[in-house]
Protein backbone atom coordinates (compact mmCIF):
# COMPACT_ATOMS: atom_id res chain seq x y z
CA UNK A 1 0.00 0.00 0.00
CA UNK A 2 1.35 3.43 -0.77
CA UNK A 3 0.15 7.00 -0.81
CA UNK A 4 1.50 9.90 -2.86
CA UNK A 5 2.10 13.48 -1.96
CA UNK A 6 3.04 15.97 -4.65
CA UNK A 7 5.30 13.64 -6.52
CA UNK A 8 7.26 12.39 -3.48
CA UNK A 9 6.52 8.71 -2.92
CA UNK A 10 6.17 7.62 0.69
CA UNK A 11 5.74 3.88 1.06
CA UNK A 12 3.34 2.86 3.83
CA UNK A 13 3.48 -0.80 4.71
CA UNK A 14 0.34 -2.54 5.89
CA UNK A 15 0.52 -5.68 8.05
CA UNK A 16 -2.58 -7.52 9.30
CA UNK A 17 -2.55 -8.53 12.97
CA UNK A 18 -4.98 -11.46 13.20
CA UNK A 19 -7.43 -11.07 16.04
CA UNK A 20 -6.30 -7.51 16.78
CA UNK A 21 -6.47 -5.26 13.74
CA UNK A 22 -3.95 -3.86 11.29
CA UNK A 23 -0.62 -2.05 11.49
CA UNK A 24 0.60 0.65 9.11
CA UNK A 25 4.16 1.86 9.29
CA UNK A 26 6.59 3.89 7.26
CA UNK A 27 10.32 4.48 7.32
CA UNK A 28 11.30 8.15 7.29
CA UNK A 29 14.19 9.42 5.23
CA UNK A 30 16.05 10.01 8.49
CA UNK A 31 15.92 6.26 9.14
CA UNK A 32 13.30 6.16 11.89
CA UNK A 33 10.22 3.95 11.65
CA UNK A 34 6.83 5.26 12.77
CA UNK A 35 3.61 3.32 12.73
CA UNK A 36 -0.03 3.19 13.73
CA UNK A 37 -1.71 0.07 15.13
CA UNK A 38 -5.44 0.31 14.35
CA UNK A 39 -7.45 -1.99 16.59
CA UNK A 40 -10.61 -3.63 15.42
CA UNK A 41 -12.54 -2.03 18.27
CA UNK A 42 -11.69 1.44 16.98
CA UNK A 43 -8.72 2.25 19.22
CA UNK A 44 -5.43 3.21 17.71
CA UNK A 45 -1.85 3.32 19.04
CA UNK A 46 0.93 5.49 17.68
CA UNK A 47 4.14 3.47 17.73
CA UNK A 48 7.73 4.60 17.44
CA UNK A 49 10.38 1.99 16.75
CA UNK A 50 13.74 1.63 18.47
CA UNK A 51 16.85 2.53 16.49
CA UNK A 52 19.01 -0.19 18.06
CA UNK A 53 16.37 -2.89 17.79
CA UNK A 54 14.24 -2.13 14.73
CA UNK A 55 11.74 -4.87 15.60
CA UNK A 56 10.82 -3.43 18.97
CA UNK A 57 8.62 -0.48 19.84
CA UNK A 58 10.27 2.24 21.85
CA UNK A 59 6.91 3.79 22.62
CA UNK A 60 3.33 2.71 22.05
CA UNK A 61 1.00 5.63 22.67
CA UNK A 62 -2.77 5.01 22.68
CA UNK A 63 -4.66 7.87 21.02
CA UNK A 64 -8.35 8.60 21.45
CA UNK A 65 -10.44 9.62 18.44
CA UNK A 66 -10.09 13.28 19.36
CA UNK A 67 -6.36 13.04 19.87
CA UNK A 68 -5.86 11.27 16.54
CA UNK A 69 -7.90 13.94 14.76
CA UNK A 70 -6.00 16.73 16.49
CA UNK A 71 -2.66 15.18 15.57
CA UNK A 72 -3.76 14.76 11.96
CA UNK A 73 -4.82 18.42 11.90
CA UNK A 74 -1.52 19.62 13.31
CA UNK A 75 0.42 17.57 10.76
CA UNK A 76 -1.85 18.77 7.97
CA UNK A 77 -1.53 22.41 9.01
CA UNK A 78 2.23 22.19 9.20
CA UNK A 79 2.19 20.71 5.69
CA UNK A 80 0.14 23.61 4.42
CA UNK A 81 2.40 26.15 6.06
CA UNK A 82 5.39 24.41 4.56
CA UNK A 83 3.82 24.46 1.13
CA UNK A 84 2.93 28.14 1.29
CA UNK A 85 6.35 29.06 2.67
CA UNK A 86 8.01 27.11 -0.10
CA UNK A 87 5.84 28.84 -2.64
CA UNK A 88 7.22 32.26 -1.87
CA UNK A 89 10.60 30.97 -2.97
CA UNK A 90 9.04 29.19 -5.96
CA UNK A 91 10.77 26.00 -4.75
CA UNK A 92 10.48 22.82 -6.86
CA UNK A 93 8.13 24.55 -9.33
CA UNK A 94 5.27 24.68 -6.88
CA UNK A 95 2.61 27.30 -7.42
CA UNK A 96 -0.45 28.36 -5.55
CA UNK A 97 -3.64 29.40 -7.21
CA UNK A 98 -7.08 30.50 -6.16
CA UNK A 99 -9.57 28.66 -8.35
CA UNK A 100 -13.17 29.81 -8.18
CA UNK A 101 -15.77 27.07 -8.33
CA UNK A 102 -17.54 27.79 -11.62
CA UNK A 103 -21.31 28.30 -11.62
CA UNK A 104 -22.15 25.08 -13.41
CA UNK A 105 -19.67 22.93 -11.49
CA UNK A 106 -20.89 19.40 -10.83
CA UNK A 107 -19.27 19.55 -7.39
CA UNK A 108 -21.56 22.15 -5.83
CA UNK A 109 -23.25 20.27 -3.01
CA UNK A 110 -20.82 17.34 -3.30
CA UNK A 111 -17.90 16.27 -1.15
CA UNK A 112 -14.27 17.31 -1.68
CA UNK A 113 -13.33 13.63 -1.55
CA UNK A 114 -15.49 12.97 -4.64
CA UNK A 115 -13.28 15.22 -6.77
CA UNK A 116 -10.23 13.01 -6.11
CA UNK A 117 -8.08 15.94 -7.19
CA UNK A 118 -5.03 14.78 -5.28
CA UNK A 119 -5.14 11.31 -6.80
CA UNK A 120 -5.76 12.55 -10.30
CA UNK A 121 -3.55 15.65 -10.50
CA UNK A 122 -1.14 15.52 -7.58
CA UNK A 123 -2.21 19.02 -6.54
CA UNK A 124 -3.52 19.61 -3.03
CA UNK A 125 -6.50 21.70 -2.00
CA UNK A 126 -5.21 23.39 1.13
CA UNK A 127 -7.99 25.87 1.87
CA UNK A 128 -11.39 27.06 0.69
CA UNK A 129 -12.48 30.69 0.80
CA UNK A 130 -16.19 31.09 1.49
CA UNK A 131 -17.92 34.41 2.28
CA UNK A 132 -14.61 36.00 3.22
CA UNK A 133 -13.92 33.14 5.65
CA UNK A 134 -10.91 30.86 5.27
CA UNK A 135 -11.55 27.17 5.86
CA UNK A 136 -8.10 25.61 6.21
CA UNK A 137 -7.21 21.97 5.46
CA UNK A 138 -10.68 20.86 4.34
CA UNK A 139 -11.18 17.12 4.80
CA UNK A 140 -12.61 14.73 2.21
CA UNK A 141 -16.09 15.09 3.70
CA UNK A 142 -16.12 18.86 3.16
CA UNK A 143 -19.13 19.84 1.00
CA UNK A 144 -18.71 22.54 -1.65
CA UNK A 145 -21.15 25.42 -1.99
CA UNK A 146 -21.67 27.80 -4.86
CA UNK A 147 -19.16 30.70 -5.06
CA UNK A 148 -16.52 28.82 -3.07
CA UNK A 149 -12.94 29.70 -4.00
CA UNK A 150 -10.51 26.82 -3.77
CA UNK A 151 -6.88 27.50 -2.83
CA UNK A 152 -4.76 24.79 -4.45
CA UNK A 153 -1.04 24.10 -4.43
CA UNK A 154 0.77 22.13 -7.08
CA UNK A 155 2.62 22.17 -10.37
CA UNK A 156 1.30 24.12 -13.34
CA UNK A 157 -0.15 20.95 -14.88
CA UNK A 158 -1.64 19.89 -11.55
CA UNK A 159 -3.41 23.20 -11.04
CA UNK A 160 -4.73 23.15 -14.60
CA UNK A 161 -6.03 19.68 -13.85
CA UNK A 162 -7.84 20.92 -10.72
CA UNK A 163 -9.44 23.72 -12.74
CA UNK A 164 -10.64 21.19 -15.29
CA UNK A 165 -12.02 18.79 -12.68
CA UNK A 166 -13.90 21.49 -10.83
CA UNK A 167 -15.36 22.78 -14.10
CA UNK A 168 -16.65 19.32 -14.83
CA UNK A 169 -14.55 18.88 -17.96
CA UNK A 170 -13.12 15.59 -16.75
CA UNK A 171 -15.15 12.38 -16.68
CA UNK A 172 -15.87 11.09 -13.19
CA UNK B 1 -32.76 -25.18 53.95
CA UNK B 2 -34.12 -25.66 50.45
CA UNK B 3 -31.74 -26.99 47.79
CA UNK B 4 -31.78 -23.93 45.58
CA UNK B 5 -31.25 -21.59 48.53
CA UNK B 6 -27.98 -23.30 49.42
CA UNK B 7 -27.10 -23.20 45.73
CA UNK B 8 -27.58 -19.43 45.63
CA UNK B 9 -25.48 -18.95 48.75
CA UNK B 10 -22.67 -21.18 47.47
CA UNK B 11 -22.58 -19.75 43.94
CA UNK B 12 -22.89 -16.19 45.21
CA UNK B 13 -20.04 -16.61 47.66
CA UNK B 14 -17.93 -18.38 45.04
CA UNK B 15 -18.39 -15.71 42.37
CA UNK B 16 -17.74 -12.90 44.83
CA UNK B 17 -14.56 -14.61 45.98
CA UNK B 18 -13.48 -15.03 42.34
CA UNK B 19 -14.14 -11.36 41.69
CA UNK B 20 -12.05 -10.25 44.64
CA UNK B 21 -9.25 -12.66 43.77
CA UNK B 22 -9.25 -11.49 40.17
CA UNK B 23 -8.94 -7.91 41.33
CA UNK B 24 -6.03 -8.81 43.58
CA UNK B 25 -4.40 -10.70 40.77
CA UNK B 26 -4.67 -7.82 38.32
CA UNK B 27 -2.95 -5.53 40.77
CA UNK B 28 0.00 -7.90 40.93
CA UNK B 29 -0.09 -8.33 37.15
CA UNK B 30 -1.28 -11.93 37.42
CA UNK B 31 -3.82 -13.47 35.04
CA UNK B 32 -6.98 -14.59 36.88
CA UNK B 33 -6.79 -18.12 35.42
CA UNK B 34 -4.44 -19.60 38.05
CA UNK B 35 -6.50 -17.96 40.80
CA UNK B 36 -9.69 -19.57 39.47
CA UNK B 37 -7.95 -22.95 39.31
CA UNK B 38 -6.65 -22.59 42.86
CA UNK B 39 -10.11 -21.62 44.08
CA UNK B 40 -11.50 -24.77 42.49
CA UNK B 41 -8.78 -26.79 44.16
CA UNK B 42 -9.51 -25.21 47.53
CA UNK B 43 -13.16 -26.26 47.38
CA UNK B 44 -14.69 -29.42 45.97
CA UNK B 45 -13.39 -32.94 46.51
CA UNK B 46 -10.81 -33.09 49.22
CA UNK B 47 -10.83 -29.32 49.58
CA UNK B 48 -11.80 -27.00 52.39
CA UNK B 49 -15.57 -26.87 51.88
CA UNK B 50 -17.27 -29.23 49.43
CA UNK B 51 -19.76 -27.32 47.28
CA UNK B 52 -22.45 -29.99 47.28
CA UNK B 53 -25.58 -28.16 46.16
CA UNK B 54 -24.01 -26.29 43.26
CA UNK B 55 -22.11 -29.19 41.68
CA UNK B 56 -24.59 -29.77 38.86
CA UNK B 57 -24.95 -26.06 38.15
CA UNK B 58 -21.19 -25.66 37.98
CA UNK B 59 -20.91 -28.66 35.65
CA UNK B 60 -23.41 -27.14 33.21
CA UNK B 61 -21.83 -23.72 33.64
CA UNK B 62 -18.45 -25.18 32.73
CA UNK B 63 -19.87 -26.65 29.50
CA UNK B 64 -21.33 -23.26 28.57
CA UNK B 65 -17.98 -21.69 29.50
CA UNK B 66 -16.12 -23.81 26.96
CA UNK B 67 -18.69 -22.98 24.29
CA UNK B 68 -18.46 -19.25 24.96
CA UNK B 69 -14.65 -19.25 25.11
CA UNK B 70 -14.49 -20.90 21.73
CA UNK B 71 -17.19 -18.87 20.01
CA UNK B 72 -15.47 -15.64 21.12
CA UNK B 73 -12.20 -17.00 19.75
CA UNK B 74 -13.92 -17.71 16.43
CA UNK B 75 -15.55 -14.26 16.37
CA UNK B 76 -12.12 -12.65 16.69
CA UNK B 77 -10.94 -14.17 13.45
CA UNK B 78 -12.58 -13.92 10.08
CA UNK B 79 -12.56 -16.88 7.74
CA UNK B 80 -10.44 -14.92 5.29
CA UNK B 81 -7.88 -14.18 7.97
CA UNK B 82 -7.61 -17.83 8.94
CA UNK B 83 -7.11 -19.06 5.41
CA UNK B 84 -4.76 -16.21 4.45
CA UNK B 85 -2.65 -16.81 7.53
CA UNK B 86 -2.56 -20.53 6.93
CA UNK B 87 -0.41 -20.44 3.85
CA UNK B 88 2.17 -18.04 5.25
CA UNK B 89 2.46 -19.47 8.73
CA UNK B 90 1.95 -23.20 8.07
CA UNK B 91 5.66 -24.11 8.50
CA UNK B 92 5.84 -22.22 11.80
CA UNK B 93 2.65 -23.97 12.94
CA UNK B 94 4.02 -27.36 12.01
CA UNK B 95 7.25 -26.63 13.88
CA UNK B 96 5.22 -25.51 16.88
CA UNK B 97 3.24 -28.77 16.83
CA UNK B 98 6.32 -30.98 16.51
CA UNK B 99 8.39 -29.18 19.14
CA UNK B 100 5.65 -28.92 21.74
CA UNK B 101 3.22 -31.81 21.26
CA UNK B 102 5.83 -34.56 20.91
CA UNK B 103 7.48 -33.93 24.31
CA UNK B 104 4.07 -34.23 25.97
CA UNK B 105 3.28 -37.50 24.21
CA UNK B 106 6.77 -38.88 24.86
CA UNK B 107 6.55 -37.91 28.53
CA UNK B 108 3.21 -39.70 28.96
CA UNK B 109 4.48 -42.86 27.29
CA UNK B 110 7.71 -42.76 29.31
CA UNK B 111 5.90 -42.76 32.64
CA UNK B 112 3.79 -45.65 31.46
CA UNK B 113 0.45 -44.11 30.53
CA UNK B 114 -1.76 -45.50 27.79
CA UNK B 115 -1.50 -44.00 24.31
CA UNK B 116 -4.90 -42.29 24.69
CA UNK B 117 -3.52 -40.34 27.65
CA UNK B 118 -0.42 -39.55 25.59
CA UNK B 119 -2.57 -38.03 22.83
CA UNK B 120 -4.32 -35.88 25.44
CA UNK B 121 -1.08 -34.77 27.11
CA UNK B 122 0.38 -33.90 23.71
CA UNK B 123 -2.49 -31.47 23.16
CA UNK B 124 -2.10 -30.05 26.67
CA UNK B 125 1.58 -29.17 26.19
CA UNK B 126 1.12 -28.01 22.60
CA UNK B 127 -1.33 -25.11 22.63
CA UNK B 128 -0.43 -21.72 24.07
CA UNK B 129 -3.21 -19.72 25.66
CA UNK B 130 -4.44 -17.18 23.10
CA UNK B 131 -6.11 -15.10 25.81
CA UNK B 132 -3.11 -14.82 28.12
CA UNK B 133 -0.65 -14.26 25.26
CA UNK B 134 -2.76 -11.52 23.68
CA UNK B 135 -3.07 -9.85 27.08
CA UNK B 136 0.69 -10.08 27.66
CA UNK B 137 1.40 -8.51 24.27
CA UNK B 138 -1.06 -5.71 24.98
CA UNK B 139 0.18 -5.06 28.52
CA UNK B 140 3.84 -4.93 27.45
CA UNK B 141 3.07 -2.58 24.56
CA UNK B 142 4.30 -5.06 21.98
CA UNK B 143 1.35 -4.90 19.58
CA UNK B 144 3.39 -2.79 17.17
CA UNK B 145 6.49 -4.98 17.33
CA UNK B 146 7.55 -6.76 14.19
CA UNK B 147 7.64 -10.16 15.87
CA UNK B 148 4.02 -9.84 17.03
CA UNK B 149 2.46 -10.97 13.72
CA UNK B 150 4.65 -14.10 14.00
CA UNK B 151 3.30 -14.80 17.50
CA UNK B 152 -0.28 -14.12 16.42
CA UNK B 153 -0.06 -16.39 13.38
CA UNK B 154 1.29 -19.24 15.53
CA UNK B 155 -1.74 -18.77 17.81
CA UNK B 156 -4.11 -18.73 14.82
CA UNK B 157 -2.64 -21.95 13.43
CA UNK B 158 -2.89 -23.60 16.85
CA UNK B 159 -6.53 -22.58 17.18
CA UNK B 160 -7.31 -23.89 13.71
CA UNK B 161 -5.42 -27.11 14.44
CA UNK B 162 -7.51 -27.60 17.56
CA UNK B 163 -10.59 -27.74 15.33
CA UNK B 164 -9.15 -30.98 13.98
CA UNK B 165 -7.37 -32.14 17.10
CA UNK B 166 -10.29 -31.97 19.54
CA UNK B 167 -12.50 -34.37 17.56
CA UNK B 168 -9.52 -36.71 17.28
CA UNK B 169 -8.92 -36.58 21.04
CA UNK B 170 -12.63 -36.96 21.83
CA UNK B 171 -12.97 -40.01 19.63
CA UNK B 172 -9.70 -41.49 20.93
CA UNK B 173 -10.65 -41.01 24.57
CA UNK B 174 -14.11 -42.51 23.93
CA UNK B 175 -12.24 -45.67 23.12
CA UNK B 176 -13.07 -46.10 19.44
CA UNK B 177 -9.48 -47.02 18.64
CA UNK B 178 -7.17 -45.58 16.00
CA UNK B 179 -9.51 -46.31 13.04
CA UNK B 180 -12.42 -44.59 14.78
CA UNK B 181 -10.18 -41.67 15.63
CA UNK B 182 -9.13 -41.22 12.02
CA UNK B 183 -12.74 -41.41 10.91
CA UNK B 184 -13.66 -38.65 13.38
CA UNK B 185 -10.71 -36.65 12.08
CA UNK B 186 -11.95 -37.04 8.49
CA UNK B 187 -15.42 -35.85 9.50
CA UNK B 188 -13.86 -32.89 11.27
CA UNK B 189 -11.71 -31.95 8.27
CA UNK B 190 -14.72 -32.02 5.93
CA UNK B 191 -16.84 -29.97 8.36
CA UNK B 192 -14.20 -27.32 8.99
CA UNK B 193 -13.35 -26.93 5.31
CA UNK B 194 -17.08 -26.70 4.46
CA UNK B 195 -17.68 -24.03 7.10
CA UNK B 196 -14.64 -22.03 5.98
CA UNK B 197 -15.73 -22.12 2.35
CA UNK B 198 -19.31 -21.12 3.22
CA UNK B 199 -18.08 -18.39 5.55
CA UNK B 200 -15.79 -16.91 2.90
CA UNK B 201 -18.37 -17.08 0.11
CA UNK B 202 -21.63 -16.35 1.93
CA UNK B 203 -20.37 -14.68 5.11
CA UNK B 204 -22.20 -11.45 4.44
CA UNK B 205 -25.49 -13.23 3.74
CA UNK B 206 -25.22 -15.21 6.96
CA UNK B 207 -24.49 -12.07 8.97
CA UNK B 208 -27.40 -10.24 7.36
CA UNK B 209 -29.67 -13.16 8.25
CA UNK B 210 -28.72 -13.03 11.90
CA UNK B 211 -28.34 -9.29 12.12
CA UNK B 212 -31.03 -7.68 14.21
CA UNK B 213 -30.91 -4.13 15.38
CA UNK B 214 -32.28 -5.08 18.79
CA UNK B 215 -29.32 -6.04 21.01
CA UNK B 216 -31.45 -8.37 23.12
CA UNK B 217 -32.63 -10.29 20.05
CA UNK B 218 -29.05 -10.44 18.75
CA UNK B 219 -27.77 -11.83 22.05
CA UNK B 220 -30.46 -14.49 22.26
CA UNK B 221 -30.17 -15.56 18.63
CA UNK B 222 -26.35 -15.76 18.56
CA UNK B 223 -26.18 -17.54 21.92
CA UNK B 224 -28.97 -19.89 20.84
CA UNK B 225 -27.31 -20.78 17.53
CA UNK B 226 -23.96 -21.30 19.24
CA UNK B 227 -25.30 -23.61 21.97
CA UNK B 228 -27.38 -25.52 19.44
CA UNK B 229 -24.52 -26.08 17.01
CA UNK B 230 -22.17 -26.95 19.88
CA UNK B 231 -24.63 -29.54 21.15
CA UNK B 232 -25.07 -31.06 17.71
CA UNK B 233 -21.31 -31.13 17.22
CA UNK B 234 -20.88 -32.90 20.54
CA UNK B 235 -23.46 -35.50 19.48
CA UNK B 236 -21.56 -36.07 16.24
CA UNK B 237 -18.39 -36.55 18.34
CA UNK B 238 -16.85 -33.50 16.66
CA UNK B 239 -16.68 -31.83 20.11
CA UNK B 240 -18.84 -28.93 21.32
CA UNK B 241 -15.81 -26.63 21.40
CA UNK B 242 -15.18 -27.04 17.67
CA UNK B 243 -18.86 -26.43 16.86
CA UNK B 244 -18.80 -23.18 18.81
CA UNK B 245 -15.51 -22.13 17.18
CA UNK B 246 -16.97 -22.67 13.71
CA UNK B 247 -20.07 -20.60 14.55
CA UNK B 248 -17.74 -17.78 15.55
CA UNK B 249 -15.85 -18.09 12.26
CA UNK B 250 -19.05 -18.11 10.22
CA UNK B 251 -20.16 -14.77 11.70
CA UNK B 252 -18.28 -11.73 10.52
CA UNK B 253 -18.50 -7.99 10.13
CA UNK B 254 -20.70 -5.81 12.35
CA UNK B 255 -22.63 -8.84 13.64
CA UNK B 256 -19.39 -10.31 14.91
CA UNK B 257 -18.46 -7.00 16.49
CA UNK B 258 -21.82 -6.58 18.28
CA UNK B 259 -21.93 -10.24 19.26
CA UNK B 260 -18.46 -9.93 20.79
CA UNK B 261 -19.62 -6.98 22.89
CA UNK B 262 -22.76 -8.79 24.04
CA UNK B 263 -21.11 -12.11 24.81
CA UNK B 264 -17.98 -10.82 26.57
CA UNK B 265 -19.56 -10.48 30.04
CA UNK B 266 -21.20 -13.90 29.72
CA UNK B 267 -17.92 -15.38 28.56
CA UNK B 268 -16.10 -13.89 31.54
CA UNK B 269 -18.65 -15.37 33.94
CA UNK B 270 -18.87 -18.85 32.49
CA UNK B 271 -15.17 -19.12 31.68
CA UNK B 272 -14.45 -18.44 35.36
CA UNK B 273 -16.91 -21.20 36.27
CA UNK B 274 -15.17 -23.47 33.76
CA UNK B 275 -11.75 -23.02 35.37
CA UNK B 276 -13.20 -23.42 38.85
CA UNK B 277 -14.95 -26.60 37.75
CA UNK B 278 -11.70 -28.09 36.55
CA UNK B 279 -10.08 -27.27 39.87
CA UNK B 280 -13.06 -28.71 41.71
CA UNK B 281 -12.79 -32.03 39.93
CA UNK B 282 -9.15 -32.32 41.00
CA UNK B 283 -8.27 -33.49 44.49
CA UNK B 284 -5.51 -31.23 45.86
CA UNK B 285 -3.99 -34.21 47.65
CA UNK B 286 -3.19 -35.72 44.22
CA UNK B 287 -0.98 -32.81 43.23
CA UNK B 288 2.21 -33.15 45.36
CA UNK B 289 3.18 -36.57 43.87
CA UNK B 290 2.94 -35.16 40.30
CA UNK B 291 4.38 -31.74 41.12
CA UNK B 292 7.97 -32.52 40.21
CA UNK B 293 7.13 -34.24 36.91
CA UNK B 294 4.77 -31.33 36.09
CA UNK B 295 7.55 -28.87 36.82
CA UNK B 296 9.98 -30.81 34.65
CA UNK B 297 7.49 -31.03 31.80
CA UNK B 298 6.75 -27.31 32.14
CA UNK B 299 10.42 -26.34 31.98
CA UNK B 300 10.98 -28.59 28.96
CA UNK B 301 7.97 -27.39 27.01
CA UNK B 302 8.62 -23.74 27.87
CA UNK B 303 12.10 -24.17 26.40
CA UNK B 304 10.59 -25.72 23.26
CA UNK B 305 8.19 -22.77 22.96
CA UNK B 306 11.11 -20.35 23.09
CA UNK B 307 12.77 -22.43 20.38
CA UNK B 308 9.56 -22.31 18.32
CA UNK B 309 9.44 -18.52 18.61
CA UNK B 310 13.14 -18.27 17.79
CA UNK B 311 12.88 -20.36 14.63
CA UNK B 312 9.62 -18.76 13.47
CA UNK B 313 11.12 -15.31 14.06
CA UNK B 314 14.27 -16.20 12.19
CA UNK B 315 12.19 -17.38 9.25
CA UNK B 316 10.36 -14.01 9.25
CA UNK B 317 13.61 -12.06 9.27
CA UNK B 318 13.37 -10.84 12.86
CA UNK B 319 16.56 -10.05 14.78
CA UNK B 320 17.65 -11.99 17.87
CA UNK B 321 15.90 -9.92 20.57
CA UNK B 322 12.62 -10.16 18.66
CA UNK B 323 12.96 -13.93 18.26
CA UNK B 324 13.36 -14.37 22.02
CA UNK B 325 10.47 -12.00 22.71
CA UNK B 326 8.29 -14.08 20.37
CA UNK B 327 9.20 -17.35 22.10
CA UNK B 328 8.78 -15.98 25.62
CA UNK B 329 5.33 -14.56 24.80
CA UNK B 330 4.04 -18.04 23.91
CA UNK B 331 4.89 -19.77 27.20
CA UNK B 332 1.52 -19.71 28.96
CA UNK B 333 -0.88 -22.63 28.54
CA UNK B 334 -4.53 -22.11 29.42
CA UNK B 335 -7.94 -22.54 27.87
CA UNK B 336 -7.34 -25.38 25.41
CA UNK B 337 -5.08 -27.31 27.76
CA UNK B 338 -7.77 -27.26 30.44
CA UNK B 339 -10.46 -28.19 27.87
CA UNK B 340 -8.45 -31.23 26.75
CA UNK B 341 -7.65 -32.22 30.32
CA UNK B 342 -11.34 -31.86 31.16
CA UNK B 343 -12.22 -34.18 28.27
CA UNK B 344 -9.74 -36.74 29.54
CA UNK B 345 -11.18 -36.51 33.05
CA UNK B 346 -14.76 -36.95 31.82
CA UNK B 347 -13.76 -40.15 30.00
CA UNK B 348 -11.81 -41.35 33.03
CA UNK B 349 -8.70 -42.21 31.06
CA UNK B 350 -5.85 -41.65 33.52
CA UNK B 351 -6.36 -40.59 37.14
CA UNK B 352 -3.05 -38.73 37.35
CA UNK B 353 -3.71 -36.66 34.22
CA UNK B 354 -5.97 -34.08 35.88
CA UNK B 355 -3.60 -33.19 38.76
CA UNK B 356 -0.62 -33.18 36.37
CA UNK B 357 -2.46 -30.92 33.94
CA UNK B 358 -3.57 -28.59 36.77
CA UNK B 359 -0.06 -28.25 38.13
CA UNK B 360 1.36 -27.85 34.62
CA UNK B 361 -1.10 -25.12 33.61
CA UNK B 362 -0.58 -23.32 36.92
CA UNK B 363 3.19 -23.27 36.47
CA UNK B 364 3.12 -22.06 32.86
CA UNK B 365 0.34 -19.52 33.22
CA UNK B 366 2.02 -17.88 36.22
CA UNK B 367 5.61 -17.95 34.98
CA UNK B 368 4.78 -17.24 31.33
CA UNK B 369 3.76 -13.58 31.70
CA UNK B 370 6.63 -13.02 34.16
CA UNK B 371 9.25 -14.49 31.82
CA UNK B 372 7.78 -12.55 28.90
CA UNK B 373 8.99 -9.38 30.60
CA UNK B 374 12.59 -10.62 30.58
CA UNK B 375 13.63 -9.03 27.27
CA UNK B 376 12.57 -5.61 28.55
CA UNK B 377 15.21 -5.53 31.26
CA UNK B 378 18.33 -3.48 30.56
CA UNK B 379 20.72 -6.22 31.68
CA UNK B 380 19.09 -8.68 29.26
CA UNK B 381 19.33 -6.21 26.38
CA UNK B 382 22.96 -5.48 27.22
CA UNK B 383 23.72 -9.20 27.33
CA UNK B 384 22.16 -9.71 23.90
CA UNK B 385 23.93 -6.70 22.45
CA UNK B 386 27.27 -8.06 23.59
CA UNK B 387 26.48 -11.37 21.95
CA UNK B 388 25.41 -9.90 18.62
CA UNK B 389 27.89 -7.01 18.18
CA UNK B 390 29.48 -7.30 14.79
CA UNK B 391 27.01 -9.95 13.72
CA UNK B 392 23.85 -7.88 13.67
CA UNK B 393 21.47 -9.18 11.00
CA UNK B 394 20.01 -6.67 8.55
CA UNK B 395 16.45 -5.47 9.19
CA UNK B 396 13.85 -7.37 7.20
CA UNK B 397 12.49 -4.49 5.07
CA UNK B 398 14.23 -2.49 2.40
CA UNK B 399 14.19 1.23 3.06
CA UNK B 400 12.75 3.35 0.19
CA UNK B 401 15.31 5.19 -1.88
Amino acid sequence: MSSTFIGVRVRVEQTPLPGIGVRHDLVTSSGRTVGVVSHRNGRRDLVLYDVDDPDSCLASIPLTDGEAEALADVLGASLMLGQLAGLRQQAAGLLTEQIALPAGSPFVGRRLGDTRTRTRTGASIVAVLRDREVIASPGPSFVFEANDVVVAVGTREGLDGVTAILAGDVDD
Amino acid sequence: MHGTTILLIEIGALLFALGMLGRLGRRVGLSPIPLYLLTGLAFGHGGLIPLSASEEFITVGAEIGVVLLLVMLGLEYSAGELVGNLRAAAPAGLLDALLNALPGAAFALLIGWRWQAAVALAGITWVSSSGVTAKVLGDLGRLGNRETPVVLSVLVIEDLAMAFYLPLVTATLAGVGLAGGLKALAVAVVTVVAVLVVAIRYGRTISRFISVRDPEALLLSVLGVTLFVAGVAAELKVSAAVGAFLVGIALSGPVAHHATEMLSPLRDLFAAVFFVFFGLSTDPADIPPVLLPALGLAVLTMATKVLTGYLAGRRAGIALPGRLRAGLALLARGEFSVVIAGLAVSYGVEPRLAPLATAYVLVTVVSGPLLARLPDYAWFKAFLRRRTTGRRPLPAREDPA
